[in-house]
């Protein structure tokens, strides 16, 4: 018997997938968000919001990622540049959306003519912290009702993100949640994160969402 | 819950391998699994015996090492395990931490013949 020392990580596969989409977005200037949180917490609304917000602004087209159904692709449709629907429910992997799906919808994308993608990662606090898809920015939200200890029970999505959305603030009065806690979890673990709140159902703070994502294009690849 | 497309990794991975030492029979492999990755090795099991079976790692026994999750403090650098849910360093109460060790997933050797 004979031991091969290894040492290769399993996920290499992954991410080389997604260095060559991070390679392909940059060249036709491309700024890619992947968006992740629980389901329910309002990735497909603030989507929306951002459609709206930015309309005339930036050319945004949208990846829907679930594990079945087109019903957030139908409600993006027309406001978005383009939009990719992916259902993982066909896919080997179910839980996440992985590089190699990115890479089939970005063939599907008129690239020159978008400046942003927002990527609507599958709704799951785990897997997808573990699969880079070639995004520049990784964006989490987390909403009211989930309850402010989701930083402490899932720490890599956290750790990784450069945006962290708190939504739902307009269920302040009625719900359990330490804003003060949940924001010191987050940049005890993260200290650059940027960190907002808002509500994607009354509008409240969405500028300033919107404001530091349009930064984040002028300074990263706008093409105008 | 992802474990089914890691593992085509792993089985991709250990048949390079053994083709690249000539080998005609991996008998284990060792795998390094952080608790804080989410992977599941029964799970990874599972899906390693039926993808493996054409290939010459069919019947390789895995062997999982678990890493537990550490966190340092960045203000005094002490190492310490995320207890219950206080994030504050036992050594200086800091509240900057950040994942030291716990996210691994990778292939540490095989075992072939």
């Amino acid at each position: 018997m004979k031991r091969i020392e290894v040492i290769q990580n399993v996920l290499e596969a992954n991410d080389t997938i997604a260095s060559r989409n991070r390679q392909l977005l940059d060249r036709h200037k491309v700024f890619v968000i992947n968006i992740m949180s629980a389901p329910g917490a309002g990735k497909t609304s603030l989507i929306l919001q951002t459609l709206t917000g930015l309309k005339g602004k930036l050319d945004i087209a949208v990846i829907e990622g679930d594990v079945a159904s087109t019903v957030d692709a139908e409600k993006v449709q027309g406001k978005a540049k383009a939009v990719v629907q992916i259902n993982t429910g066909n896919m080997p992997e179910s839980c996440s959306l992985m590089a190699a799906m990115i890479e089939s919808a970005l063939k599907d994308m008129p690239l020159d003519d978008i400046d942003v993608v927002l990527i609507e990662n599958v709704g799951n606090l785990i897997c997808p912290a573990e699969f880079t898809l070639g995004e520049h920015k990784r964006v989490v939200i987390s909403s009211l009702p989930e309850g402010d200890d989701k930083p402490i029970k899932y720490p890599l999505i956290f750790a990784d993100a450069d945006a962290v959305i708190i939504n739902k603030m307009d269920l302040l009065p009625h719900v359990d949640f330490d804003i003060a806690a949940f924001r010191r979890s987050v940049t005890g673990l993260n200290p650059k994160v940027e960190v907002f709140q808002l509500s994607t159902k009354t509008g409240e703070g969405v500028e300033r969402w919107c404001s530091w994502l349009l930064e984040q294009v002028k300074t990263n690849t706008l093409k105008r | 819950m992802h474990e089914l497309g890691v593992t085509e990794n792993i089985v991709n991975i250990a048949v390079a391998k053994a083709g690249e030492a000539q080998a005609s029979k991996v008998i284990k492999i060792n795998l390094v699994v952080g608790e804080l990755s989410g992977f599941v090795p029964d799970c990874i099991q599972f899906y390693f015996d039926s993808l493996s079976k054409d290939t010459v790692a069919k019947g390789a026994v895995l062997h999982f090492e678990s890493v537990p999750a550490e966190f340092r403090c960045r203000d005094c650098s002490a190492i310490f395990r995320p207890e219950d849910t206080l994030w504050a360093c036992p050594k200086c109460q800091g509240r900057s931490v950040e994942v030291f060790k716990g996210r691994e997933l990778y292939i540490e050797s095989l075992e072939v013949e």
